[in-house]
């Protein structure tokens, strides 16, 4: 029986990171659940054990459901029907097969009915998933959606919630609307409190929304008229139950078909306030982008995943001139590429869920119990690396996705054109994934504070203070090197203090830090596993000339660059 | 309606799907070291129709119940990991070398034993022998009814039970009294996959041979969670005639194991008339294909 997760021992070498010790402890607190919950690990073993099986389970359904569904749902895509959203076929089918198999509710606690999982784990789920259908990973996906209630929901609204998410509803988020897309301040759906009966009820319309008729909505919305900024707008749950939302459309779009993007129309739709009012968009909207950035960082790499194997595949078996394309320089060289980049992309998802992992594990902790100064100040270390962390891997990762499809596409050649081969198919769907969630060009606006801030580079010095083995030496000095090279550049781009301009180089500086961050953690992943070590020599190989261009950029620029690049 | 008590007939079989070169030993019998062992694949459509029928009727139980050597108490561990309840593995030497009357009769002793129960659910038939004969024994040996190339379970009145039947050139709808033997066919729909929940529930679950070697820690476990146990019946867990069990209760005797190799042999046209069909039953007749 094929396995997505056993035929891709990535996974498991990821899983198997040093710094799951310190996750599991922190997310099992003695392991004390079992006890109560006969599904509870006894321990750290144990609970390892437990991640390892389950993803068995995803993979399985992966590769033996999900997949061979993919060109069906692609071709039906969903359909539009009352006011409603009927999925294709094998997205339902795909849904029914997962919620069966209890893998809804992944990282909420037990006692919400849900498995209690790290988010590391959580995100292999998704990455397998996006490699098998990357539309079905955004319906299955959005139990992520959960985790914003967990954290900021009263006790009674997660009683009443999340346990119906473990048993299988599905969620949407719905932020965007026709004049409020990157710029969400502008959001106009209204919340009116009814002092009648004390309700909050939702009227106006909201855009491209993924699963819009998810049973369980976090919907954003203007609760203070006259307001017209962020600090007007709360967070609420709409229940499908309650009525009220109707599907206006199902947008017609290029890839990821399968997920259903709608056009909703509130008309008096009862809702729950989120925690408290006014403070929807400043801080819930934000720690619900970063769970729904890092759940398109695994989609991206995902998918990314599908395209190699895709290529590599296709570049085995096509023969030309008397031999399969592969033995050709030229085929060779996007496939190893193609292979480093993806294996780059992959270590920076992981090591970023794992710091989300130990912050958001921290977090929960404290409202137990208070946390010791040291607990305090871990929590804030690795808070503070996850929020630059995520916005790279999305950012990077998307990047890595669409070119990986590109060359894969390339590879099939005329083949690739065609409806015939799954990679047609793969190329329209990563295409969206460095636009939503925030576009790239958003991501580096995010990101740019790892740069200027220092906070990469202190992260760099820690990989580079590793001890590693001697034959891994060669390649921490190109490393170094590179450090070094970014480290001028950043000096020089800060230097002229001017916010404009650090904008204008702000791409060249996030890659240049990501090359030496995925570079140093494909140097760390090869002296714990020396299988990586093609990866890490060809994607040093490549990246330090990339990283190189980047910085003689910067270094012939000028502040006149502004004036000379600007288009009117 | 009550829950229903559910037993269903797995067995662990070679996985003669995807046989290699050495999959035959000199002898002509099987190699079971060069095949991975599997759950007979008919027996998977058998459990999901039994876990349907838990999933209608909230109460109900699924108890597998397999014969085979120690490892075959996976067998138990994967139905557990698919929604079963529990199971027994019936193992002993003495249930060794059984043909199919020898199986069912150690399988209807066990049932016996078992007791409760409303419906047995088997597969058709077994990969590795293809014989669909032991479910069929089964009901004759426990005296009940038996429905064959099942494919749905459609209704449940009263004390009966309503099948869709795969045939040859059709589907057939019959009712059948309970308790009674279904045996369920490959057209059936595939099992559900292992549930993430009772995976890391069960996945220590061992039988009283396997915990033999466990430590002190998985010892305090198992009493601790009761259900961690898989019951292992030995003959004298069963009442039973010792000669009608294993080899000395098998008249099957093997005579000659054949290699067939399969060859596309030239079409022949036969005409659509008495005298062709004539024709040919005279031919099948003589080459012993009929008759």
């Amino acid at each position: 029986m094929d396995n997505f997760y056993i035929d891709n021992p990535e996974l498991k070498f990821h899983l198997t990171h040093p710094l799951m010790k310190k996750i599991v402890a922190l997310k099992e607190r003695n392991f004390a659940d079992k006890e109560q919950f006969d599904y509870a690990p006894i321990d750290f073993e144990d609970a390892m054990d437990s991640y390892d099986k389950v993803l068995e389970i995803v993979g399985d359904i992966c590769a033996n459901i999900i997949a061979p569904n993919a060109e069906s749902v692609d071709a039906e895509g969903p359909e539009l029907k009352d006011g409603g959203v009927v999925y294709a076929k094998g997205t339902q089918e795909n849904l029914d097969a997962l919620v069966k198999a209890g893998l809804m509710g992944i990282t909420l606690p037990r006692k919400y009915a849900g498995l209690n999982f790290p988010i590391v784990p959580y995100t292999m789920a998704a990455d397998i998933v996006s490699r098998a259908d990357a539309s079905f990973v955004n319906v299955w996906g959005l139990q992520d959606c959960a985790e914003t209630i967990h954290e900021f929901a009263d006790e009674d609204q997660k009683m009443r919630y999340l346990s119906r998410v473990s048993a299988g509803e599905t969620m949407a988020m719905d932020l965007t609307e026709p004049d409020a897309g990157s710029d969400l301040q502008a959001v106009q759906l209204k919340a009116t409190f009814n002092e009648k009966d004390g309700k909050w009820y939702l009227n106006g319309v909201k855009r491209f929304i993924t699963n819009g008729d998810g049973h369980i909505s976090l919907v954003l919305a203007r609760s203070e008229p006259g307001t017209s900024d962020g600090r007007g707008l709360s967070m609420f749950i709409y229940d499908k139950n309650n009525g009220g939302v109707t599907v206006r459309r199902i947008e017609h779009k290029l890839g990821i078909i399968g997920s259903p993007t709608c056009e909703l129309v509130f008309k008096n739709a009862p809702a729950e306030l989120v925690g408290q009012r006014k403070l929807g968009l400043i801080k819930y909207v934000m720690a619900l982008m970063n769970g729904a950035r890092l759940g398109i960082a695994a989609q991206s790499v995902g998918i990314a995943e599908a395209a190699y194997r895709e290529g590599l595949n296709y570049a085995k078996e096509r023969q030309q001139f008397g031999k399969p394309i592969i033995k050709f320089p030229a085929v060779y060289e996007m496939l190893s590429k193609m292979k480093a980049k993806l294996d780059g992309a992959r270590t920076l998802l992981y090591e970023t869920a794992r710091f989300v992992d130990v912050y958001k594990a921290y977090m929960h902790l404290a409202e137990e119990r208070e946390l010791s100064k040291e607990e305090k100040e871990e929590l804030k270390h690795y808070q503070k690396l996850a929020d630059i962390y995520t916005p790279l891997a999305k950012g990077l990762s998307s990047e890595v996705c669409n070119s990986l499809a590109y060359d894969s596409l390339q590879i099939h050649g005329g083949s690739g054109f065609m409806k015939d081969y799954p990679i047609e198919r793969i190329y329209r769907d990563a295409r969206i994934t460095s636009i939503y969630e925030g576009t790239t060009q958003l991501q580096v606006v995010a990101a740019i504070r790892g740069v200027t801030t220092g906070g990469y580079l202190k992260q760099i010095r820690e990989y580079e203070a590793e001890e590693i083995k001697p034959e891994l030496h060669t390649y921490r000095r190109i490393l170094i090197q590179m450090t070094e090279e970014y480290e001028e550049a950043v000096n020089k781009v800060v230097s002229v203090n001017d916010n404009e301009y650090i904008d204008f180089h702000a791409r060249r500086l996030v890659e240049m830090a990501g090359n030496i961050v995925m570079g140093y953690l494909l140097l760390l992943d090869t002296n714990r596993d020396s299988s990586y070590w093609k990866s890490l020599e060809v994607f040093v190989k490549t990246s330090r000339p990339e990283n190189h261009a980047r910085a003689e950029m910067i270094r012939y620029s000028n502040i006149n660059d502004l004036g000379r690049f600007k288009q009117e | 309606m009550k829950g229903l008590k559910i037993i269903v007939l797995a067995k662990q079989v070679p996985d003669t799907r995807n046989v290699g070169k050495d999959a035959m030993k000199a002898d002509g019998t099987v190699n079971r070291a060069a095949l991975p062992a599997i759950f007979n694949p008919e027996d998977l459509n058998a459990l999901e129709q039994a876990l349907r029928l838990k999933d209608k009727f909230p109460g109900s139980t699924v108890t597998l119940l397999t014969m085979g050597p120690g490892r075959a108490a996976e067998i138990i561990r994967e139905g557990l990991y698919r929604g079963a309840d529990n199971g027994y593995l019936l193992t002993d030497r003495a249930f060794a070398g059984a043909d199919t009357l020898a199986t069912s009769y150690a399988i209807s002793c066990a049932i016996r034993k078992i007791k409760d129960f409303d419906i047995i659910i088997a597969g058709r038939q077994a990969i590795d022998g293809d014989t669909a004969q032991v479910g069929p024994q089964v009901a004759e040996k426990l005296g009940i009814p038996q429905v064959t190339y099942a494919e749905d379970v459609l209704e449940l009145k009263n004390k009966s039970v309503v099948i869709k039947r795969r045939l040859e050139r059709g589907v057939e709808t019959v009712e059948c009294p309970m308790p009674c033997v279904i045996t369920v066919n490959g057209s059936a729909p595939d099992c559900r996959p292992r549930n993430a929940k009772a995976v890391m529930k069960y996945k220590h679950s061992r039988t009283q041979t396997e915990r033999q070697e466990a430590s002190e820690d998985y010892i305090n476990l198992v009493n601790e969670r009761p259900y961690l146990n898989i019951a292992e019946w030995s003959v004298n867990d069963i009442e039973s005639d010792i000669n009608q069990l294993g080899l000395s209760g098998s008249p099957t005797k093997v005579k000659k194991i054949e290699n067939v190799v399969f060859q596309a042999k030239e079409a022949k046209v036969i005409s659509a008339d008495d005298n062709g069909i004539d024709e040919l039953m005279k031919e099948l007749i003589t080459n012993h294909t009929l008759g």
